[in-house]
């Protein structure tokens, strides 16, 4: 085969001592892109593999989040249309508008984490991981529309390198890297990221359907947070069409991905289910006297809830390994989230930090299971 | 009525090429070999010469630390190698065979009547000792030591494997019988069988049903189940067909080292049963047998627990089966990470395996079929790793060389062979087997 042709004789190149040595990473990455590696098993051990391998699992967590990115871009559109208050019923312009807003995110995202990750692989002498295709689209999936694309470079920088690299690499790392982007974004540059004046494109190509000025549109978990009544209806939430981060806003896009992953066997089905139950459990037991309009369960559904934990809790690298673990890992999540959100007057949504802690809690979680097995032997033995 | 283990947790892999329940005779080898590597954590000392004529039965090299410990020749003929590697490693010892065979007399005797130390030395000196394992540690064992319990497991369930009930054992099940009443005088015995095993009658011995999936058969999870290794504890095990090695040894008073084994697989021709002596050359049992269309890989064992071999090596002395499968390194699949390759067998549901009927069987290569990376995905292990134990959590205590969690993990328990399907399903394609190998070296030299 001629493309096959062409890599075998671009190899030397590649290889210790060759020319382009100094990209040898790319070219590994780009030939395991192409062709399943023909590496045969050793001497010993098995004979036979699976044929699943990291880079088809981490390929159908890509899979599963577009619906929710395409989603995503066509709510950017729309939003903005209804901010200038024309062609709201214009499903393929909306999309377009938000695929030209969101495309440049997604390329600087990967571009600034890819750039990393090679160049480290390089330093190392190792193959390049493919984790960094899903934190990639996750990064600006859960930003606002806004939001620059230097501090987004500057975000994902961080991340991959102080949440990734630092500790070795993809499946060595303690913090999920798109929430610390996220969390980076957040604490460093708050204006960007919250309020009700970033939810709405207002830098492209504005000309288009109109120009828009300090027109403001607030969440859901923004107008609660503010202590105001709830302005959009449940079947706004669950659809999708209301302002917030890209990818977290259809509860119904989330629901395909999520299924997706459980059907593949790729996302815990344990985590997802402990995190609603968790989530669902704090927010009866803390529902809202004030605010007309809000039932209790609605929690579940505005924010970053469903987003966070189809695609975020699950991690399988920074969540709880054992299998019962999973189940308080994913409660805990839920039960936090609902805390944060409803207790805390700084922060109207709670989904972000109940993950991160719950990232530096999962390793105690599975402390406690492997500790008891761990105990039953040592009785065992002392019989 | 025997007890009933029931096993959620497992994979079977249905391989093409089983063996068809037929056996037949393979012509015998000119030169057979010992392979000293197939005893492993023993060092051998040579006790014959180049030229020597010995019996089928006489020693061809010993235990270094416990000398009583013969390995003997298969065959009786002249000796006409010893073949050393590094460091004067001995690689085989090789006996060419006599038109006419002889062997070593070592007197029938009834085991019943004998004690535990007459039955050990009476396995010592015939060479059979060796095939017994030891765990901890999956070495074989220490002749001074007295186990607490033997274990047998009466099948495997890995793919290609040899039927043992259904087709190896067919006509020597007086020599079974007598194998494990001899075994039975140095420690309690206890057997594992497959439901609906006639073998649940076996006498002296305590007979387990297993049901579940691969590797319910490995005698690892068995013992698990049954009766788990404590630290300070020793347990042996040793393979079904061997303990009709011992039933031999006393019901004719020979050592008579021929195996009935599954030559299967994609490549083999026509997979059958071969009735063949241990240390015949590879290329004699599977002679004119194997596909010659592409590059093929033998393999010494199963696909699973077996070993890379070639028609110039001889068969272990553990060896249940040769199987052949394709090597693949020629395959160049394109895009692999999203095409759907109904062909590939899978435990995810990205492929396409969960839409096929149960019953069919996979062409399996010898590819790795994907990088190798850090853990990535939790519960992969675990799902097809039936023992009370968590594989992960101990696969990477041996990673971190921290001994004392590996002991508090359960290393003592666990043999390379009980992570085989771990090793398969693993997406992070991590060398279980070769890690957990280390590791129980590793605590063997810290113990010792």
């Amino acid at each position: 085969m001629g493309l096959k042709k062409i890599l075998d004789n671009m190899k030397p190149a590649f290889q210790e001592g060759g020319k382009l040595s100094a990209f040898g990473s790319l070219f590994d990455a780009a030939e395991t892109f192409f062709y399943v590696p023909n590496e045969t098993a050793k001497v010993h051990g098995a004979q036979i593999h699976d044929a699943i391998d990291s880079k088809r699992s981490i390929f159908f967590v890509v899979i599963a989040l577009l619906p929710a990115l395409v989603f995503g871009m066509y709510n950017i559109g729309l939003q903005h249309n209804i901010a200038v208050g024309c062609c709201t019923d214009d499903v393929l312009g909306c999309f377009l508008y938000g695929l030209a807003a969101m495309l440049p995110k997604i390329v600087v995202s990967y571009a600034v984490g890819l750039g990393i990750e090679v160049a480290i692989a390089q330093c190392k002498k190792e193959e390049v991981h493919e984790g960094f295709f899903v934190t990639g689209i996750l990064i600006p999936m859960i930003v606002p529309v806004n939001c620059p694309l230097w501090i987004l470079a500057v975000a994902t920088a961080f991340a991959v390198v102080f949440a990734k690299e630092v500790f070795g690499g993809t499946g060595m790392n303690i913090f999920n890297p798109a929430l610390v982007t996220r969390a980076f974004l957040f604490f460093a540059y708050p204006s960007m990221m919250s309020g009700d004046k970033v939810w709405v494109n207002e830098n492209y190509m504005d000309c288009i359907n109109g120009t828009i000025d300090g027109y403001s549109a607030a969440t859901p978990l923004g107008q609660l947070g503010a202590g105001e009544a709830v302005t959009c209806s449940p079947m706004d939430t669950i659809i999708g069409t209301i302002p917030g981060s890209i990818g977290e806003t259809s509860v119904i896009a989330i629901g395909i991905g999520a299924l997706i992953l459980i059907w593949a066997g790729i996302a815990s089905w344990k985590i997802i289910v402990s995190t609603f139950v968790g989530g669902a459990l704090m927010a009866y037991l803390l529902r809202y006297d004030g605010a007309q309009n809000f039932e209790w369960w609605e929690q579940l559904t505005v924010g970053g809830f469903a987003f966070g934990a189809v695609f975020m809790a699950t991690d399988p690298v920074t969540a709880a390994r054992t299998e019962c673990g999973k189940y308080i890992y994913g409660f805990l999540i839920g039960v936090m989230a609902i805390i944060i959100r409803v207790l805390n007057p700084g922060f109207p949504e709670g989904m972000m930090l109940a993950i991160l802690l719950m990232n530096v809690f999962a390793p105690l979680i599975d402390y406690c299971f492997v500790q008891s097995n761990i105990n039953k032997r040592a009785k065992r033995a002392a019989k | 009525m025997a007890n009933v283990i029931k096993l959620r947790k497992g994979l079977n892999i249905n391989l093409k090429g089983k063996a068809a329940a037929q056996v037949s005779a393979v012509p015998a080898s000119k030169v057979y070999g010992l392979v000293p590597d197939a005893f492993y954590g023993m060092k051998p000392k040579v006790v014959v010469k180049e030229g020597d004529e010995v019996k089928a039965g006489d020693a061809l090299f010993v235990n270094k630390l416990h000398p009583e410990m013969k390995f003997v020749s298969p065959v009786s003929g002249k000796v006409t190698l010893v073949e050393r590697g590094e460091r004067r490693k001995v690689l085989s010892v090789q006996v060419e065979a006599a038109s006419s065979q002889e062997y070593v007399d070592f007197g029938k005797q009834d085991p019943s009547s004998l004690g535990g130390e007459q039955v050990k030395s009476a396995l010592l000196e015939s060479g059979l000792f060796g095939l017994l394992v030891q765990r901890p540690y999956a070495v074989v064992p220490n002749p001074d030591e007295t186990p607490k319990a033997i274990f047998v497991s009466a099948f495997s369930d890995m793919p290609l494997a040899a039927d043992f009930e259904g087709v190896v054992l067919n006509g020597q099940e007086a020599d079974f019988q007598t194998g494990i009443t001899a075994l039975s005088k140095i420690a309690k015995v206890y057997l594992g069988v497959q439901p609906g095993s006639k073998l649940v009658q076996t006498k002296d011995a305590v007979v387990t049903v297993f049901d579940g999936k691969c590797p319910a058969g490995n005698v690892g999870v068995q013992i698990n189940h049954v009766n788990p290794i404590n630290k300070g504890e020793v347990v042996w095990t040793i393979g079904a067909e061997e303990v009709i090695f011992i039933g031999r040894l006393f019901n004719e008073g020979k050592a008579d080292f021929t195996r009935t084994i599954a030559v299967a697989g994609s490549e083999i021709k026509a997979p059958e049963y071969k009735k063949v002596l241990v240390g015949a050359k590879v290329a004699d049992i599977v002679a004119g047998n194997v596909a010659t269309d592409k590059k093929v890989r033998l393999i010494d064992g199963n696909p699973l627990t077996g070993m890379k071999t070639s028609e110039d090596a001889f068969l272990y002395a553990h060896t249940t089966e040769v199987t052949a499968i394709p090597e693949g390194d020629d395959a160049d699949e394109l895009f692999g990470w999203i095409s759907p390759r109904v062909n590939e067998f899978s435990v995810s549901r990205s492929y396409f395996t969960w839409l096929q009927s149960s019953k069919k069987e996979y062409v399996l290569d010898a590819r790795v079929k994907g990088g190798h990376r850090h853990m990535i995905f939790s519960g992969e292990y675990d799902s097809v790793f039936p023992m009370d134990i968590y594989p992960e959590q101990l696969v990477k205590a041996i990673i971190a060389g921290d001994i004392d969690r590996m002991e508090a993990l359960g290393i003592y328990e666990v043999a390379p062979e009980d992570f085989t399907v771990a090793e398969f399903v693993d997406s992070s394609k991590v060398e279980l087997q070769r890690i957990v190998r280390e590791g129980l070296d590793m605590l063997r030299k810290e113990n010792e």
